[in-house]
């Protein structure tokens, strides 16, 4: 009976050893892959297992966290949260995170390689991992100014601030907003709730989305900068005060359609300058289709439409379209039929005239810290284009401060301070049914010429008055406020 | 069949020449460390959970300590000449098994679903009644062979057994294994003590048949056949197996009886057709049943796709489980080294972590090597058991204690298989690891058989009596 037995062993020894071998499959094989599956949540409960670092605007940091029940050990907690969400993003416990909370997630929790040498060396000495900062660009007055005057204005809207010279984001709101500590734990009683309140099919204002960055309105007549810019790049205009060849009415090329312009302008053959100055549809409308689609195309890539942006936030790429029949094209250089701008766009064409034809590319974070504070990396500024040339930036420069000193932009003007900019008021909907979109965009400049600030400032009140709605009107003063923030700050 | 004349067992250990060593001092030497290391790991537990020595340390080792001393004693007494080696590896693994629960117990998720909290304690008590129990066998069965006795007996009691579980308003249908009964407060595992009494009645019955079986044969394709009659006896056993797997839905269970069948038959008859005929019928048996049993193709379905079942179940679909998924984000969490001890989040794998899943909990926090030391310690189990086979003298003592490790190995493989993913999953639970009284109590009981076969094995023959006549004998007289 013993040789059936030895079989029986070596039978039994087979099944352990299959055992041993599926052990080692799962466990050394295929162990990495299933530790950082998104599902297992493991992956979240160590996420959650330290205090999250910081996000900090101006030496302060703009979050916190707070321990929690339950085995997810801390929460991330805001303050203002609401002012900042378009820069932060949220991270939760249950719903995971966005932009730059998730973009940085690496330094914030600690688990980013540049972290591991110092990780050893904590978990030899016993002490427990910690996150590293996040330090970001903005500008906590700006912020404040840009963010109170959309509220006081009470319509949705957004604010894109700039400085000109490095391309840091001084201010990006978004309005209506929401706060991210209302979502950032997993209680389904309280963070449930709010994350379903927040939803767009819930809430028809979509509060979480970040207007600045990720929504592109028709840019309306503050388009009429780069169109100008693209007349004088391109040569069809030398000068700002250079009578233009402008018929009154102007019947669009290769069509039976007046392009007309809003009220009874003097833009007969008048310069750029008091075109600009009066929001001529005539003139702009002409110098895009003299020029033709390549043309402004190319002036508008220049400037960034397009493409998408990474601040490292993703902005959505702004739209100028091609292959369009030359009354489109007019129509698309006054900024309606397709083209279409994110407010950070719009800020982008400001900064750029203003940084003398040079478009420094956005940025909103400045540094990444070790929990120790210790600098991980530093963003330098970094050129995206050259759009127009110093001499053309300045020409176009004193046709915005026209508008501000003399025209629809009267309403930025800043006592002691030179202030450049371009009212709009975009049409939109079915045959303009619905309440246009009212822009502003301008910069401010010190006295040495340079720019400290430049702003986009974009309002959609679907309330307010047909009438009431012009750039000049409701979205200037935001701008303004912003500006003197930043201009108070550097002095 | 003593190890005079059987020269090919003369190598193995157990077998010894008259006078060998009882080895009870080697066996007191391992129990100290079977008693020492879990005292340490409940310790990591509790340094690791909340900083510092865990109270019931002390209470916690005296027992385990006591009820190894009482199972050494009563060895030393009872069996002296019994394998060194299975007292301690039981001891080991039940202590650790009683660490891990007492570390899920912990767990404030487990015990705000009600699987965990006081599973510790009670199971310490199990213990005591297993060793209890394995004190009592080691008293009364002076005589593995008596059990041959009772072979018929224990047939009727293996059927009672395996058939408690589908009397209505005893059995309970725990997500969807119909493998248990409630008596009280208590839910009993009959097929745990089935497993033993069928070893016994599969011993006596195919110690008196295995003439029988394996002579009276054609052959076939180089097969040997058996008669038509001689093929009742696995024809029944095969259907009580499908019936098992039909009415009680575990395809474990089934597995496990038939398959210990097969393996004595085996050993018995010495003709592999068995083996063909085992595995040929096995896998029309599991086929055909998966085919129209419901519960058996989810288990199917959950062990191909585990992260569809995982999807499933989280959308709130009933019937699914995300339980497979877990204990493999747990084996996969632990990794090469582990987490350590009460630092890993076994605890997610929710309903039944403290038994059928306990595994996953080792595989976390002690990570590869401490698992595959865990499986090597039942590896060893087994292989003392087979040894104690090739040692028994009687044909009944082999059969036995071949059944009995035979199906102490299936059952290993077939839970460490479903859990690790390798087989679909089954109702049952790792012996002397998972949390569940009947489990403990009755491989406490499996052992205490095998212990009385190889103290048998290895006892040493009594001396020859004195032959009168020998002197005469060797008188040459002229």
């Amino acid at each position: 009976m013993n040789k059936p037995l030895r079989r029986i062993a070596i039978f039994c020894g087979l099944l352990i050893l299959t055992l041993l071998i599926r052990d080692n499959w799962l466990q050394y094989v295929q162990a990495d892959e299933l530790r950082t599956d998104e599902n297992n949540r493991r992956v979240a409960i160590e996420r959650y297992a330290s205090p999250r670092g910081d996000i900090i605007v101006g030496g302060e940091p703009i979050t916190g966290h707070t321990t929690t029940k339950g085995d997810f050990k801390y929460k991330r907690t805001y303050k203002d949260g609401a002012m900042w969400a378009p820069v932060t993003g949220f991270v939760s416990q249950a719903f995971g995170a966005n932009q730059l909370e998730s973009i940085e997630d690496g330094i914030l929790t600690g688990n980013d390689d540049r972290l591991f040498f110092r990780n050893t060396l904590d978990m030899l000495t016993g002490k427990n991992k910690e996150g590293g900062n996040v330090v970001t660009t903005l500008n906590a007055a700006a912020q404040k100014a840009a963010y109170e005057g959309l509220k006081k204005q009470g319509g949705k809207g957004s604010v894109v601030a700039l400085e000109p010279s490095t391309g840091k984001i001084l201010a990006l709101a978004s309005f209506p907003s929401y706060d991210p500590s209302t979502i950032a734990g997993d209680s389904l009683d309280t963070d449930a709730e709010a994350w379903k309140k927040l939803q767009k099919k819930n809430n028809p204002d979509d509060p979480m989305l970040n207007r600045a960055l990720r929504e592109v309105y028709p840019p309306g007549s503050t388009f009429k900068v780069l169109t100008a810019a693209a007349a004088l790049e391109h040569g069809l205009v030398d000068d700002a005060d250079q009578k233009t060849d402008t018929p009154l009415p102007w019947i669009m090329t290769g069509t039976r359609t007046e392009l007309k312009n809003d009220g009874d302008l003097p833009c007969k053959d008048a310069t750029l300058r008091e075109a600009l100055r009066v929001s001529c549809n005539t003139v702009f409308g002409k110098v895009g289709a003299d020029l033709g689609n390549d043309k402004m195309l190319e002036t508008a890539k220049k400037f960034g439409f397009t493409e998408e942006q990474f601040t490292p936030v993703r902005a959505s790429a702004s739209v100028f379209s091609d292959n369009m029949e030359p009354s489109q094209v007019a129509l698309s250089s006054i900024g309606q039929f397709n083209t279409a701008a994110t407010p950070l766009q719009m800020a982008m064409v400001s900064a750029a005239v203003a940084n003398n034809g040079t478009l420094m590319k956005p940025y909103m974070v400045d540094e990444l810290q070790a929990p120790n504070l210790d600098t991980i990396e530093k963003t330098d500024p970094e050129t995206l284009s050259e759009p127009m040339s110093a001499k053309n930036a300045q020409i176009l420069q004193s046709m915005m401060e026209t508008v501000v000193n003399d025209g629809t932009g009267r309403n930025a003007q800043i006592p002691g301070v030179t202030v450049g900019g371009k009212t709009g008021t975009a049409q939109h909907g079915e045959n303009n049914s619905k309440n246009p979109y009212a822009w502003f965009i301008s910069y401010a400049k010190g006295d040495d010429g340079s720019s400290p600030v430049a702003v986009a400032v974009v309002i959609e009140d679907e309330n307010a008055v047909r009438g009431d709605i012009s750039g000049g009107g409701l979205a200037a003063p935001i701008a303004k406020s912003v500006m003197e923030a930043v201009v108070k700050g550097k002095r | 069949m003593s190890s005079t004349t059987n020269p090919s067992t003369q190598h193995t250990s157990t077998i010894g020449a008259i006078g060998a060593p009882s080895r009870r001092n080697t066996e007191l030497a391992l129990l100290v460390f079977a008693v020492v290391i879990p005292v340490f790991a409940y310790a990591n537990v509790g340094l690791a959970l909340d900083d510092e020595v865990p109270a019931g340390l002390l209470s916690y080792g005296l027992g385990l300590g006591l009820l190894a001393g009482v199972g050494h004693l009563a060895v030393r007494k009872f069996a002296p000449y019994a394998d060194p080696l299975m007292l301690p590896l039981a001891t080991l693994l039940n202590g650790l098994g009683l660490v891990a629960i007492w570390r899920l117990d912990q767990s404030e998720l487990l015990q705000k679903i009600g699987q965990a909290g006081t599973a510790a304690p009670r199971q310490l008590m199990y213990t005591a009644m297993g060793i209890a129990l394995f004190v009592g066998v080691l008293i009364f069965l002076k005589d593995h062979r008596v059990l041959q006795r009772y072979t018929y007996i224990s047939m009727l009691g293996a059927l009672f057994l395996l058939l408690l579980p589908l009397v209505p308003g005893l059995g309970r249908n725990i997500y969807g294994a119909k493998i248990w009964i409630q008596v009280g407060s208590f839910s009993i595992q009959p097929g745990e003590f089935a497993k033993i009494v069928l070893a016994v009645f599969f011993a006596g019955y195919l110690m008196v048949k295995r003439d029988a079986l394996a002579l009276a044969s054609r052959r076939f394709m180089g097969l040997y056949l058996p008669r038509g009659r001689d093929l009742g006896p696995i024809l029944v056993v095969w259907m009580v197996s499908i019936l098992i797997l039909v009415f009680e839905t575990d395809l474990g269970t089934s597995l496990l009886f038939f398959g210990m069948f097969v393996i004595m038959l085996y050993v018995a008859t010495e003709r592999t057709s068995w083996i063909v005929f085992g595995l040929l019928m096995s896998a029309v048996g599991a086929v055909g049943v998966a085919s129209f049993e419901p519960h058996i193709q989810q288990r199917v379905d959950a062990w191909l796709d585990p992260m569809k079942e995982y999807t499933l179940s989280r959308a709130g679909v009933g019937g699914h489980s995300e339980q497979a998924m877990q204990a493999l984000w747990a084996f996969g969490s632990g990794g090469t080294l582990g987490t350590g001890w009460g630092q890993g989040h076994s605890e997610l794998i929710r309903f039944a972590a403290n038994s059928d899943f306990i595994l996953a909990t080792f595989g976390e926090e002690l990570g590869l090597a401490g698992l595959m030391a865990l499986l090597l310690l039942y590896a060893l189990i087994v292989e003392r058991g087979v040894r104690t086979a090739l040692a028994a003298r009687d044909p009944f003592g082999k059969l036995l204690a071949i059944g009995l490790s035979g199906a102490f190995a299936l059952q290993v493989f077939v839970v460490a298989g479903g859990v690790m993913g390798l087989i679909p999953l089954t109702g049952m639970t790792m012996p002397f690891l998972a949390y569940g009284g009947s489990s403990v109590i009755a491989n406490w009981a499996l052992i205490g058989i095998l212990l009385r076969i190889s103290d048998t094995a290895r006892r040493p023959a009594p001396a020859p009596a004195a032959n009168p006549d020998a002197e005469m004998t060797q008188v040459v007289r002229p």
